[in-house]
C-alpha cells in the first residue's frame, strides 16, 4: 500500500471556487482509478490560492490481474462458425481452450502497476476538469484547442511513495518539486512524499489546510479584538473566504474614524464586507465598533503597521463614499427621489418602476379601505392604534413578530383609523420604491428598502410608515420575518399581489425551473402575510384590479399607444363633463370600435390569466402545505370546488378536511360517497360542478334552499332505510351549509358525519337499481343529493384512498 | 512618512518615468497616450487592435481616461473625472506575468515584506468592446492598484494567442507610495509641482461641463455623426479610422450619461449601438489582415 500525492499549482484560484474544485478533484480521481479496478483507503483534498492538491492514501502498488473468459461456439460447429468466433477475439485456433466441448477464449489482463495508472489518470483528470470559468494563456493559446485551465497552470507535483509519476500536460512537466509562499518564500520546495507535503509547504509559510487556515483567521480575529474590548461580528462565509485568498493568514486589527459612524450600521458593515472582505466589530454595548479585522497574506516585517495603515485608508475611502450618498441621499426627500423612479424601467412591457408604484399604492389603499388589512391586523386584539405604534427604526429593535388574531373578528376599528391607516399604506408604498434612485442603493442594490426606511425616518415620516418602506420587501423566502405592522403588511401585500398580477398579465409565467422574476417567491410571500395576519383576502379582486392596470398600461404603450390615448384622454375629458363639439365627436365615433377591440381583447385575456394565476397560487399553497405536512389531495379536493380565491378560508377547510378524512366517521363516509359516485358514473348522471356558494362570508344565511327532488315526495313508499337517509339529509344539508357559511368548517364536517350511518343503512337495505323505473330513477337521485351534499363542503372524488 | 531615514518616495512623473524604464528593459515599445478621449486605456488601438491577431506585441504607455460621471468638481479625495492610467500589453502572454509585473512594482519602491500583495478575482469584461477576460484585480494593502487580465475575446473574437493586459491606476498607486490622502496633495514631480497645481481647475470646469453645461442635442448630434462616419469607414475598409469613430461615439456616450439625459431602457441600445461599431471594427481589421477565417 502506498500514497499518492497531487498537487496542481496555478496562478491565484478565486476563493469562491475553491471548496468545489476541491471535490471535483476528488470525484473526478475515484471515477478514473474505478475505471483500473483501484480504490484509494482514504482521500484528502486541500486548496489555497495556489494550488489544488490531491492525497490518496493507502493505494495498492498494481492493479489486479483480471482473466476474462468468452464463450466461443462448440468444438463440433462448422468451421463458418469458428473463424467468425477468431476473428472477433483476434486469436488463433491453437490459443482457444475447450471445455466440455465447448471453445472458450481465456484474455489474461495482467495487473497494471499503479503509476501507470495514475499517469493515465492525470491528464484526463485536469482536462475533464469542470471550473466554472476557464481560460488560455501563453503562446499555446494560438491555438483553441489549448489546455484550459482557471488560471495559468504553473506546476505539477505528482509522487506516487516517493517516486515521481512522469507525466507532462501541455508542457508542464511532473516533479517532486512545488514553490512555498510568493513572498516568504518563493523558492522551490521538494517534496519527498504524500506524508511530507503539509509540514514541508508549512516550513515554506504555506498552511495547505484550508479549515486550518481559517481557525487561524477565526481565533486571530477574535483574540485581536477582544484584546481590544471589542467582539467580532462573525461571518462564515467571510471566513471562508478569507482562508481562500491567503496561504499563510496574519488577521489585523484596525480603526477607522468614529465619526464615520453617523453613517448606519449596515452600510458599514456591507461596505467592509463585500468591497474590503473585512469583518466588523462590537463595543460592550453590542453597537458597531469603529473597528475592523483585515486578513493579510503575510508575517509583516513591521508587525503590520503600513497594512493596517493602508487598508484603514482604502476603507477610509469607501466610507468617505458611503457618507456622502448617505448625506447627499437625506438632503432629498424621499418624495422627490419617487418622481425619478419614472427613469427606471420595471420591465419593457410593464413600464417603469413609478407606474408600478401607482398600482400598488392604489392597492394598498384599497386593501384598507375594503377591510382587508385593519388597524387591528396582526396586532392581537389590543392596539388599534391607528396604524401602529411609533417604533424605534434600527432593523434589530422592531418587533415584528406580533401574534395574529386568534380567531373570531378583528375588532371593528374607527373610521378615522381606518382612514389614517389607508393614508399611511398609500404614502408608504408611493416612497417604497424611491430609494432605488438613491445614490447608497446606487452603489448597495442589497440595502434597498433599509435606507428608505432611514431616509423616511429621517425626514419626518411617521414611524409606521417609514418602517412599511423598509420591511415591504419582506418576507423574502422562507424563514424570513413575515411583516405584521399593518401598513407594511398593505405595503407588502400589494406590492407581491402587483408584482405577480402584472407579470402574470403580460404572460410572464414561471416554467419549470425557470423563474426570472422570483414570482413563485412572491406567491409565498402573498402566503404567508395572509396566514401570519390571519387577513381574509379573496385573490380574485385585487388580481384583477392589478392586471387590468398592467395590460391597459401595456396596451398603451404599445402598439396602439396614439390611438389608446387618445381615446382615453377624450374619454376623460367627456367623463370630466368636458363640451364635446362635432370634431371630436367624431374622432369618439371613429375611436370607440378601436377602444372596444382593445378592451375586449384585454378582458378576455385577463379571465384568462386569471385562472391561471389562481392555478399558480393553488401550487404555492401545496408546495407550502405539503412542507407543512398537509396532504395535496386534500388541497385538491377543496380547490376543486371553484370559486375559492381566500386562501385563509381554503386553508381553514383542508385542515378540517384533513381531521374529518382521519376518523372512523369521515373514512367510511369517504367509502359511501366513492360507492355512490361510482354508481352515478354508471349511469351517466356526473356531477354538476356545483359552484359552491358555501363559505360566502358576507351573506350569513348562505344557501339558497336546493332543488332537492327526492325529499319533494316520493311517488312509492320508501323502504325505511331510504326515508332515514332523505330524512338524514333533510337535517344535515342546511346544518352543513349553515356551518359552512359560518366557516365552522369542523361543524360542516360533523354534519356530513351524521350521514354515514345512514349511508351505510341505505346500501346495507335497499336495491337502488329496482325494477320499477319509478324507484329506480328516485333512489338515483338520492344518491346524486348525497353527492351533491359532501360537494358542498370539499370535492371528496379527489381524495385519495 | 515618518521615518526620516526612508528614501524620498517617487514623484507622480518619476513613477512613470521608472515604470516607463522597466517595461522598455523588458522589451516593451514605449508609446504615447492616443490623442482621443477615452474612458480606459484599453481603448488605445495599440491594445484593441493590436490584441487581435497572431503577431507578437509587447507595448506600454499612459493612457489618460475620462469618465464624466466620475466627476466630483475637485470636491473628493479620490475621484477623478479625468486621470492616467499605465497600460502594458504583452501578447502572447509571458509564463512570468506575475512576477514581471511584482518586479514592476518593486521598481518603483513597494516594499513586498511589509506590504499585502493579494491577486483577487475580478473577471474583466467591456461591453462596449465586446471584450472579456479573467485574472484578478491587485490589492495592495487592501487597495486595487491594477487591474490584471488575461484576454480571451476583444472584439468579439477569440484571442489566438492570448494577450496579458496590466492596467495600473496611477493616481491610487501614487497616493499609496506617497502616502498621501488626497489625490490633489500628491507631489507631481520633485520641484514643488503638486497634482492639484495640474489638474484641481480641470476637475472643477470639466465636471461643471460634464454634468451641466454640454449641450446635450450637440452631443446626440455627435453621436450618431460618429457613428454614421464610423460606417463611411468602414465601407472604405479603414479599420483604423473606423476604430476612432467607435471610440468617439464612445466617449459621446459617456457624455450623454453624464448629463443624464439617456433613460436605463435606452442605455442599453446605446452601448449594444457602440459595441456594434466596435465590434465591425475589429472584424474589419481581422479581415485586412487576413486572420478572419
Amino acid at each position: 500500500m502506498t500514497d499518492f500525492l497531487l498537487e496542481l499549482r496555478s496562478e491565484e484560484i478565486p476563493a469562491r471556487m475553491q471548496p468545489k474544485a476541491r471535490e471535483d478533484l476528488a470525484r473526478l480521481f475515484a471515477g478514473e482509478l474505478a475505471k483500473a479496478g483501484l480504490t484509494a483507503a482514504e482521500t484528502v483534498t486541500y486548496a489555497t490560492p495556489r494550488r489544488l492538491a490531491l492525497i490518496l492514501r493507502g493505494l495498492p502498488d498494481a492493479t489486479q490481474a483480471v482473466s476474462e473468459e468468452v464463450k466461443g461456439p462448440k468444438a463440433s460447429a462448422p468451421p463458418q462458425a469458428l473463424e467468425g468466433f477468431l476473428r472477433k477475439t483476434g486469436l488463433t485456433r491453437d490459443q482457444l481452450v475447450e471445455r466440455d466441448g465447448v471453445l472458450f477464449a481465456v484474455n489474461e489482463r495482467p495487473g497494471r502497476a499503479t503509476p501507470e495508472v495514475l499517469a493515465e489518470a492525470i491528464p484526463a483528470v485536469i482536462r475533464a476538469f469542470p471550473w466554472p470559468k476557464s481560460m488560455r494563456w501563453g503562446a499555446a493559446s494560438a491555438s483553441t484547442e489549448s489546455l484550459r485551465w482557471v488560471r495559468p497552470l504553473q506546476g505539477i507535483v505528482a509522487l506516487f511513495g516517493e517516486a515521481v509519476v512522469p507525466v507532462e500536460v501541455a508542457g508542464i512537466a511532473s516533479g517532486a518539486a512545488t514553490v512555498g509562499h510568493r513572498f516568504h518564500h518563493p523558492d522551490a520546495v521538494t517534496i519527498r512524499s504524500a506524508a511530507d507535503y503539509v509540514e514541508a509547504l508549512r516550513d515554506a509559510h504555506v498552511i495547505v489546510d484550508q479549515n486550518e487556515r481559517a481557525a487561524i483567521i477565526a481565533t486571530g480575529a477574535a483574540m485581536a479584538t477582544a484584546k481590544a474590548g471589542l467582539t467580532l461580528v462573525r461571518d462564515e462565509g467571510l471566513l471562508a473566504e478569507n482562508a481562500g485568498l491567503t496561504e499563510w493568514p496574519v488577521p489585523l486589527l484596525g480603526r477607522f474614524d468614529p465619526d464615520y459612524l453617523s453613517v448606519p450600521p449596515e452600510v458599514i458593515q456591507l461596505t467592509a464586507r463585500v468591497n474590503q472582505k473585512y469583518f466588523v466589530c462590537r463595543d460592550a454595548d453590542g453597537k458597531l465598533a469603529n473597528a475592523f479585522v483585515c486578513t493579510a497574506n503575510i508575517d509583516a516585517d513591521d508587525g503590520g503597521a503600513k497594512i493596517v495603515e493602508g487598508n484603514r485608508k482604502v476603507l477610509a475611502a469607501r466610507l468617505a463614499d458611503a457618507r456622502f450618498f448617505y448625506d447627499t441621499d437625506l438632503k432629498v426627500p424621499l418624495e422627490e427621489q419617487a418622481t425619478k423612479l419614472d427613469r427606471i424601467v420595471f420591465h419593457e412591457k410593464l413600464g417603469t418602476v413609478a407606474d408600478k408604484v401607482e398600482r400598488v399604492a392604489k392597492l394598498a389603499r384599497w386593501l384598507v379601505e375594503e377591510g382587508i388589512i385593519l388597524p387591528g391586523t396582526g396586532r392581537g386584539t389590543s392596539a388599534a392604534g391607528g396604524g401602529g405604534a411609533p417604533q424605534a427604526l434600527l432593523p434589530a429593535d422592531a418587533p415584528l413578530h406580533h401574534q395574529p388574531a386568534a380567531g373570531g373578528p378583528p375588532p371593528r376599528a374607527g373610521e378615522d383609523n381606518v382612514a389614517l391607516l389607508a393614508d399611511q399604506a398609500e404614502r408608504a408604498a408611493r416612497l417604497a420604491k424611491a430609494d432605488l434612485v438613491t445614490g447608497m442603493v446606487g452603489e448597495f442594490p442589497e440595502l434597498q428598502g433599509l435606507m428608505g426606511g432611514y431616509y423616511a425616518a429621517a425626514q419626518g415620516e411617521d414611524a409606521a410608515v417609514a418602517n412599511a418602506i423598509r420591511d415591504h420587501y419582506k418576507p423574502v423566502g422562507q424563514g424570513d420575518d413575515v411583516p405584521t405592522d399593518p401598513v407594511t403588511v398593505a405595503v407588502s401585500l400589494a406590492d407581491k399581489l402587483d408584482t405577480i398580477g402584472a407579470f402574470f398579465a403580460i404572460g410572464e409565467r414561471p416554467t419549470g425551473s425557470k423563474d426570472p422574476f422570483a414570482l413563485r417567491r412572491a406567491a409565498l410571500g402573498v402566503l404567508s402575510l395572509t396566514q401570519t395576519n390571519g387577513l381574509r383576502l379573496s385573490l380574485i379582486d385585487p388580481l384583477v384590479q392589478v392586471s387590468t392596470a398592467a395590460l391597459i398600461g401595456f396596451m398603451t404603450r404599445g402598439a396602439q399607444s396614439s390611438v389608446a390615448s387618445a381615446a382615453r384622454s377624450i374619454v376623460s375629458m367627456r367623463e370630466a363633463g368636458a363640451k364635446v363639439d362635432g370634431a371630436t365627436r367624431e374622432i369618439i365615433d371613429a375611436i370607440r370600435p378601436m377602444v372596444q377591440e382593445v378592451t375586449k381583447g384585454a378582458s378576455s385575456q385577463i379571465a384568462e390569466n386569471l385562472i391561471l394565476t389562481l392555478d399558480f397560487f393553488a401550487d404555492r399553497l401545496k408546495v407550502q402545505q405539503r412542507e407543512a405536512g398537509v396532504r395535496h389531495d386534500l388541497i385538491d379536493a377543496v380547490f376543486a370546488l371553484g370559486g375559492e380565491d381566500d386562501l385563509v378560508r381554503l386553508l381553514a377547510r383542508v385542515h378540517a378536511l384533513q381531521a374529518f378524512v382521519a376518523t372512523d366517521d369521515g373514512a367510511n363516509l369517504l367509502a359511501g360517497y366513492k360507492r355512490a359516485a361510482n354508481i352515478l358514473k354508471k349511469e351517466g348522471m356526473t356531477a354538476d360542478v356545483t359552484p359552491v356558494k358555501a363559505g360566502v362570508s358576507d351573506e350569513g344565511a348562505g344557501q339558497e334552499p336546493r332543488e332537492a327532488p327526492a325529499s319533494a315526495g316520493a311517488t312509492y313508499d320508501r323502504e325505511p332505510a331510504e326515508a332515514a337517509l332523505v330524512a338524514a339529509l333533510d337535517a344535515a344539508e342546511p346544518a352543513a351549509a349553515d356551518a359552512v357559511a359560518r366557516e365552522d368548517f369542523a361543524g360542516a364536517m360533523a354534519a356530513l358525519a351524521t350521514l354515514r350511518a345512514p349511508i351505510d343503512a341505505f346500501f346495507d337495505a335497499v336495491t337502488v337499481n329496482d325494477a320499477d323505473p319509478a324507484k329506480r330513477a328516485a333512489r338515483l337521485a338520492l344518491l346524486a343529493r348525497v353527492r351533491d351534499a359532501v360537494h358542498g363542503v370539499a370535492d371528496f372524488s379527489r381524495i385519495e384512498g | 512618512m515618518s521615518d526620516p531615514s526612508a528614501p524620498r518616495p517617487l514623484s507622480f512623473q518619476a513613477m512613470i518615468l521608472r515604470l516607463h524604464q522597466y517595461w522598455s528593459e523588458h522589451g516593451c515599445a514605449i508609446l504615447q497616450p492616443y490623442d482621443m478621449e477615452m474612458g480606459a486605456g484599453t481603448f488605445h488601438p495599440a491594445t484593441t487592435l493590436r490584441a487581435l491577431g497572431p503577431d507578437a506585441w509587447n507595448a506600454a504607455y499612459v493612457q489618460p481616461c475620462r469618465r464624466p460621471t466620475d466627476g466630483r468638481y475637485g470636491e473628493n479625495p479620490n475621484r477623478l473625472q479625468h486621470y492616467y492610467q499605465y497600460q502594458v500589453i504583452l501578447k502572447p502572454s509571458p509564463p512570468n506575468l506575475q512576477e514581471l509585473y511584482l518586479g514592476s512594482l518593486a521598481a518603483i519602491g513597494v516594499d513586498m515584506r511589509v506590504h499585502d500583495i493579494r491577486f483577487v478575482e475580478d473577471d474583466w469584461e467591456s461591453p462596449t468592446l465586446g471584450a472579456w477576460g479573467l485574472g484578478w484585480e491587485v490589492w495592495c494593502d487592501g487597495m486595487e492598484v491594477t487591474q490584471f487580465t488575461y484576454f480571451q475575446q476583444m472584439g468579439g473574437f477569440d484571442m489566438k494567442p492570448v494577450a496579458g493586459e496590466l492596467t495600473y491606476g496611477l493616481e491610487r498607486l501614487a497616493m499609496y507610495i506617497q502616502n498621501v490622502d488626497n489625490v490633489y496633495d500628491l507631489a507631481f514631480n520633485d520641484a514643488g509641482v503638486s497634482y492639484g497645481d495640474v489638474f484641481l481647475e480641470n476637475e472643477r470646469q470639466m465636471s461643471t461641463w460634464n454634468f451641466e453645461v454640454a449641450d446635450t442635442d450637440r452631443l446626440f448630434d455627435a453621436f450618431r455623426k460618429a457613428a454614421a462616419e464610423c460606417e463611411n469607414c468602414l465601407e472604405a475598409k479603414l479599420p483604423i479610422a473606423a476604430y476612432e469613430q467607435a471610440i468617439k461615439a464612445s466617449h459621446t456616450f459617456n457624455l450623454l450619461q453624464a448629463r443624464g439625459v439617456i433613460s436605463v431602457a435606452e442605455r442599453q441600445a446605446y452601448i449594444g449601438r457602440v459595441r456594434d461599431l466596435a465590434k465591425a471594427a475589429c472584424a474589419a481589421h481581422m479581415e485586412k489582415n487576413g486572420w478572419a477565417a
